[in-house]
């Protein structure tokens, strides 16, 4: 009886290490492009001018702007104050693992929430247009944490 | 369900007194398919001539049966037998059925029928036996322009489900959905139409814009939908007799979701400002818009009760989506989804007893049903991506999306219709040409 408990803590032991060190290499792999579930790489950025990227990302049903994402839109705004004759488009998106509508209105928030950070640098917003296609317009067709958080973004596009 | 039972139950002890007949598994809250023999339609010699002279249809009344047959097959309460087991021949049989003979293949009820044809217009009869109470049930004939076959096939379903079951039938119905084709991140979509048989598809649209959602109006043959013409997401109503469309309203942004009201007057959607979605009406008969919500978090797919006295819909003002039921002027507004997950997509039962919903819970997607006060949730189906339920008009099936995951390339994705019964049982794939997405069932097109 007792030899069986300890047969049974031992293997225990041994397969909790195994799943830990299984989490442990898995972690590791996606760091290098995810903090969090909120998309870190540049695999997909395009570049409006150089040094100044096109895209934000978001975290799974989250509108808000990350430090990274705030960076990124002041290099934005700062572009566009240069530019005065340009006009954009912010185009907000989300991941294929939420109800169609409610992505809509999700993609349409991502997007303002990108439109009023450049508002408060300066860009007026009549220079700004949002469209949101929820989850129709994936970059990424991949069905796995990392295709997904390519996909929750906006994206901002020259109207001109 | 268990009124379905009882229905059955009743007509078959009602009508024959010794024997029982229906074996029922009840624990299982399912029961064991109806054995029914559907005879053929028979034409005499002249109608077939005349049939194929005029309008080249051979084998007309084997047509229509076959449309009932799998009509009855696909509901998983009836079972038609094979027929070549049948003794009798298909016009002796509608005379007079030699009852001993159709008892002896067990089959329980008895369909037969005629195809006339009478001054160039189809004349159908036919009739519903009761085999072991050796008794008519039910004769009635129709007549119709040749071409309308497939809907008489339709017709003759509803009248015989409605009389086995009680509850009235779906058969002659429409299904409209999104078609879908191309690789995930350039799918093209398209607004689709078909019988509920997934026959007669027709593309109303020509895939130049992306279409979301049509839903059909419960009163007449108009459809709401959701288009990117000109890259402006609007919803808008078509005619699809006509193919006239217009937009919806003069919304300065995003306007989704659109559902109609229960008398067909009003359509109810979600419009998007400033990060912000609530949730409007807009009377069709006098333009007027109302605004239901006015709240800082996303609200979003609402439907109505088929009283039109309240409104169902998605909202994650508690921090995540959840499903909401509110008086239709907007106040009272009450959360009813209290389990573990997001819920979504909530679809009053014509009904008015259920509301369907979409569950995620552990990245798994379930369709669902709950009270309309949240009580008695049951979860019918699970799958790794599937939402928007549709209810037949009877509120017996719900019609929905599944979507199949797909490996780092896109391969492997798929997007298709399925149906399921109330009880979580007879799911079936809905065929359709292409991929599909979004159906939307249509009310009986005849009452």
């Amino acid at each position: 009886m007792i030899s069986n408990k300890i047969f049974k803590n031992v293997f225990l032991v041994f397969l909790l290490s195994f799943v830990l060190s299984a989490c442990a290499t898995q972690t590791r792999k996606v760091d290098t492009q995810m903090q969090g579930d909120v998309y870190t790489g540049t695999d997909t950025v395009e570049y409006l001018a150089s040094g100044v990227p096109d895209r934000v990302f978001f975290a799974t049903n989250e509108s808000v702007l990350t430090t990274a994402s705030r960076d990124t839109l002041r290099k934005q705004a700062g572009w566009l104050r240069k530019n005065s004759d340009i006009t954009v488009v912010l185009e907000g998106h989300a991941d294929e693992r939420g109800t169609r509508e409610y992505n809509l209105a999700l993609g349409e928030r991502r997007a303002n929430a990108a439109k009023d950070y450049l508002m408060t640098y300066g860009i007026s917003s009549d220079r700004i247009s949002v469209i949101s296609y929820g989850k129709e317009r994936p970059v990424d067709s991949g069905s796995n944490p990392l295709a997904w958080s390519k996909n929750r973004r906006s994206v901002t596009v020259k109207a001109n | 369900m268990k009124k379905i039972l009882l229905f059955i139950l009743f007509f078959l002890f009602n009508v024959s007194k010794a024997y029982c007949l229906i074996e029922v598994d009840i624990t299982r809250g399912n029961l064991n398919p109806l054995p029914i023999a559907v005879s053929p339609l028979f034409s005499d010699s002249d109608t077939k001539q005349e049939l194929k002279n005029e309008n080249n249809i051979s084998k007309l009344g084997e047509k229509i049966s076959e449309v009932v047959e799998n009509n009855l097959r696909r509901t998983g309460l009836f079972n038609p037998l094979e027929k070549n087991a049948f003794l009798q021949n298909p016009d002796v049989a509608h005379l007079k059925p030699r009852f001993e003979d159709w008892k002896l293949i067990k089959a329980q009820a008895l369909i037969t029928g005629q195809v006339k044809f009478v001054d160039e217009k189809l004349r159908v009869e036919f009739r519903l036996w009761d085999v072991l109470a050796a008794k008519e049930l039910m004769a009635i004939a129709f007549t119709t322009v040749p071409e309308n076959w497939r809907r008489v096939g339709h017709i003759i379903s509803d009248k015989i489900y409605e009389r086995l079951t009680g509850e009235k039938g779906y058969f002659d119905t429409r299904i409209i959905y999104v078609a879908e084709q191309g690789p995930k991140t350039q799918r093209i979509k398209k607004l689709a139409i078909m019988d509920q048989d997934s026959v007669n598809t027709k593309y109303l649209t020509l895939g130049n814009e992306l279409v979301l959602t049509p839903r059909f109006n419960p009163t007449n043959q108009m459809v709401t939908y959701l288009s990117y013409f000109k890259n402006l997401p609007r919803v808008y109503l078509l005619d699809i007799e006509t193919g006239i469309q217009e937009v919806v309203g003069d919304f300065p942004g995003m306007t989704f979701a659109p559902r109609f009201s229960p008398d067909g007057k009003k359509i109810i959607m979600s419009f998007a400002k400033d990060g912000n979605s609530d949730i409007y009406t807009m009377n069709l008969e006098n333009r007027i818009v109302n605004r239901i919500t006015n709240h800082p978090s996303i609200d979003t797919s609402p439907s109505y009760s088929p009283d039109g006295k309240f409104i169902t819909f998605n909202s994650d003002r508690s921090g995540f989506q959840q499903i909401y039921v509110m008086k239709s002027d907007g106040s009272n507004v009450k959360r009813i989804s209290f389990g573990k997950g997001l819920y979504g997509t909530p679809v009053w039962s014509p009904r008015g007893d259920l509301i369907a919903f979409t569950k995620l819970h552990k990245g798994k997607f379930y369709i669902g049903v709950m009270r309309t006060d949240g009580s008695g949730e049951r979860l019918l189906t699970e799958n790794y991506y599937q939402e928007a339920p549709s209810w037949s008009p009877n509120g017996r099936v719900l019609i929905f999306y599944r979507e199949t995951k797909s490996n780092s390339e896109g391969k492997g994705f798929s997007a298709k219709l399925w149906s399921i019964d109330l009880t979580g049982y007879n799911e079936r794939q809905v065929p359709t040409e292409t991929d599909g997405s979004d159906p939307s069932w249509s009310s009986l097109l005849s009452n």
